[in-house]
């Protein structure tokens, strides 16, 4: 009965999603109050529905359901209760309504929260967010149900979820991902609304900024959670592979990121009109890219599901209607707002421009990469892939030219810029001195650990050197910063967060150590300063699972600084598929990482030793720089302007 | 010329530039670091090149694998139930790598035929087939109309 209701549900939330798509437009050519009006009562009944219908989902789920497909692929009697709830986004169809539940709620946030937004605005972005969630429910009512039953030949027990995905990281990262994903399709709407209405001036950049910024603070999160996920649970202790979804994340984040600063430039000085709707357009136009890179199973990835052409038509389909509709509507409309703002050579205008010109790049070269063999394979020129080294080759440069940037951008000001070298001169020195010096903490000096070192230190220096420039004024520093608006702060705070990302990044890639041997019991391994001894291995069982514990301990001058258990678990429901849990020692200036790999007889086994310092800051920066995005949305100013339209 | 029509020149040249650069850069990032994929019938045919990166995959042969006692060597033969290549690797095995299993190994051939693997890939969930491995089972299948391999995938 509940799937029922589920299924229902979903179909009721369909009908709704049509009516948010079609009558507030019609209001808005009419020119009908009524229907511009009931944008928000539509929005919030497709909320409520598909509310429903994941609450179904997720009790099907609970109650051991396996009379519904999904559930009997993806849970198992014996699952802890919690991974039977998170197994429900575990495969297509459930994650596809954890998308729509998402899109739903922020169509909502915006119904409730946009009061100061002219009631003709409004209605077209309800409307148009209500136009994607048609297309994305009706491909789930039509190729994808995730209310499909077995009533016949209902199995005594389900499949279980992929051992991989029972994780507590697997608990927020596609959440948090989704959040982002979904999110940018508020910009988009906005930019939308803004070319339907033939109004370009800066207000739609003021309306979308929060939005935008919110939804790439949760991709940040998504991704650093996903690289910290694939991390300790993968069991070869990566935290970025390129892997064709890693991507796919990945692209809409850099075009997000040329988003947020470019939304700046649009709102604070009416420039870059034209680039700023584009950059709104594609960065949810990748977003749905993405999805259907992930969903279609073309791609050989950690994320595949299984593959159905029809589903990757389906995506495809929509895709080509998002993106060709609304850049032939860009077309048609975008000319009109032709405004030519000056500025100079170097300025805050012309920094950020150039910024946004490496992250797009940075993002074309990351699509290139991405859809290359699939070009080829289309073409018949046979199956490629393509490796790290491209990505590295390409991306790395660019990253680096973009924190080189992004330095200077935090001295420079609108229009035109004085004082840039003085202001230059200390950070700059100061991260070249010390960017000499400290590859030596790690052992023997590299020119590239010397450079990817200086890049981030120049990040971090400039912002102390900014915020000191910006408190000279004050009587003390304390009352100086505490005058600092909350965007300034989020600003910094990101930018610190993007130089510690890169410290870490070099660090770990240069300086890590790893190595794969033979261990049997009471063997030893001298890792730097660290010892590693293999005392043995245990049996271990779990809910779900047995396996074998290795016991093995971490010393540093003779003391014992931590036990390492490692496991190799074999998930019963999954036909004994085999896990590997990896043991690590965490710390803020090194990871100790040790992995079973398989029993070689006479109690040996291969062991996987890593010794990764710094890796711990990739996240700490990815985590600062979400931080950084957040804060900037709580800024007075969004607040104020809210309560004086609202009077 | 016109000062402006100049400052409009040396912007066009710039661009021109700017992209042939980066569309350069970007063919030579390309040519040296992509991987053509291999099914074994093609690789014991003399299709794929010696001692350059490439891919091979298909299944694991039944009964194949060998582990050296006293390293992490460990050998075993892909085969697409026509062709079979021998590979040698040093180094963990992924965990869902077992003898019957589809299997992407990344490496060179050398002129004996042997494929030394840098790189092994397994799938990542049992229901899921790298599409390259269950293309090139399909290719090897049909040109030669055998039955069906054992083990159904």
């Amino acid at each position: 009965m509940i799937p029922e209701i589920g299924h229902f549900a979903l179909v009721l939330a369909f009908c709704s999603s049509l009516l948010l798509a079609g009558v507030p437009a019609l209001g808005y050519a009419l020119g009908h109050h009524t229907l511009l009006a009931s944008a928000n009562r539509f929005a919030l009944l497709q909320m409520a529905l598909v509310t429903v219908s994941f609450v179904c989902l997720a009790a099907a789920f609970l109650r051991d359901d396996f009379s519904v497909s999904i559930v009997a692929l993806q849970s198992n009697t014996q699952l802890p209760a919690h991974y039977k709830f998170t197994a429900l986004w575990g495969g297509h169809e459930g994650s596809l309504l954890l998308w729509v539940l998402i899109l739903a709620g922020w169509t909502a946030a915006v119904a409730l929260t946009g009061k100061h937004i002219p009631i003709a605005v409004k209605a077209v972005v309800l409307s148009t967010m209500g136009a994607v969630s048609v297309g994305f429910l009706s491909f789930m009512l039509f190729t994808s149900n995730p209310f499909e039953r077995e009533l016949i030949a209902t199995p005594a027990d389900g499949q279980d979820l992929n051992p991989l995905l029972q994780d507590p990281g697997m608990v927020i990262h596609p959440p948090m991902l989704y959040f982002g994903y979904v999110g940018f399709s508020v910009a988009f709407a906005f930019a939308i609304a803004a070319l339907v209405r033939g109004r370009l001036d800066a207000s739609w950049a003021r309306w979308a900024r929060p939005w935008t910024n919110i939804a790439w603070a949760f991709l940040t999160v998504g991704i650093t959670l996903g690289s910290w996920w694939a991390y300790y649970e993968l069991g070869w202790g990566g935290w970025w592979f390129w892997d064709p979804v890693e991507n796919a994340s990945f692209m809409p984040w850099l075009v997000g990121a040329a988003l947020v600063h470019s939304l700046a430039v649009t709102e604070k000085r009416g420039a870059f009109k034209n680039w700023t709707l584009l950059l709104a357009i594609f960065a949810f136009s990748l977003s749905l890219l993405g999805t259907f890179l992930v969903r279609s199973g073309v791609l050989t990835s950690v994320h595949s599901f299984a593959a159905d052409p029809t589903r990757g038509l389906y995506i495809l389909g929509f895709l080509f209607i998002v993106i060709g509709g609304s850049l032939t509507l860009y077309a048609l409309r975008a000319p009109e707002s032709a405004f030519r703002p000056t500025f100079a050579k170097i300025s805050r205008e012309s920094l950020l421009l150039a910024n946004n010109i490496l992250l797009v790049c940075a993002a074309l070269v990351v699509l290139l990469g991405t859809l290359f063999p699939l070009i080829m394979d289309y073409l018949d020129l046979g199956k490629y892939s393509v490796g790290p080294p491209y990505f590295n080759a390409m991306f790395v440069p660019l990253a680096c030219g973009l924190a080189l940037l992004t330095g200077l951008g935090m001295f420079s000001q609108w229009k035109r810029t004085r004082d840039l070298k003085t202001l230059v001169r200390e950070p700059l020195v100061l991260a070249l001195i010390t960017a000499l010096v400290l590859p030596f903490a790690w052992g023997e000096w590299q020119w590239l650990a010397s450079l990817g070192l200086f890049f981030g230190l120049w990040l971090i220096f400039a912002s102390v050197r900014s915020v000191v420039h910006q408190t000279r004024n004050a009587a003390t520093r304390l009352s100086g910063l505490k005058r600092l608006k909350l965007s300034y702060l989020g600003m910094i705070c990101a930018h610190i967060g993007f130089g510690v990302a890169v410290m870490g990044v070099t660090v770990v890639s240069l300086y890590s150590s790893e190595r794969d041997l033979r261990m049997a019991a009471g063997d030893a391994l001298d890792v730097g300063s660290y010892r590693v001894e293999f005392r043995g291995t245990a049996p271990v069982t779990g809910p779900n699972y047995a396996g074998t514990q290795g016991d093995i301990r971490l010393l540093r001058g003779g003391r014992e600084v931590a036990q390492l258990l490692p496991e190799k678990r074999r998930y019963h429901a999954r036909g004994d598929q085999i896990m590997t849990e990896a043991g690590i020692d965490a710390g803020f200036l090194r990871d100790m990482y040790v992995a079973l790999g398989e029993p070689l007889g006479d109690s040996a086994w291969a062991v996987r030793v890593h010794y990764k310092p710094l890796v711990r800051w990739i996240w700490l920066g990815g985590a600062l720089v979400a931080l950084g995005a957040l804060l900037a949305v709580m800024d007075k100013r969004y607040r104020l302007q809210r309560l004086q339209e609202e009077v | 010329m016109h000062p402006l029509r100049r400052q409009r020149l040396a912007i066009v040249l710039l661009i021109i530039a700017g992209t042939a650069a980066a569309a350069a850069l970007l063919g030579y990032a390309l040519r040296e670091n992509i991987n053509l994929f291999y099914p074994p019938s093609d690789i014991v045919a003399g299709k794929a090149p010696v001692g350059r990166d490439i891919r091979a995959g298909g299944m694991v042969l039944e009964g194949s694998v060998k582990r050296a006692s006293d390293s992490l060597q460990v050998s075993f033969i892909v085969t697409d139930y026509q062709a079979n290549v021998p590979v040698t690797y040093t180094g963990i095995l992924p965990d869902l790598f077992s003898e019957g299993e589809g299997v992407v190994v990344l490496g060179q051939l050398d002129a004996e035929g042997l494929f030394h693997a840098d790189q092994v890939l397994a799938k990542h969930d049992e229901n899921y087939m790298p599409p390259e491995v269950t293309d090139a089972l399909e290719k090897a299948k049909s040109q030669s109309g055998a039955p069906e391999p054992s083990k159904p995938y």
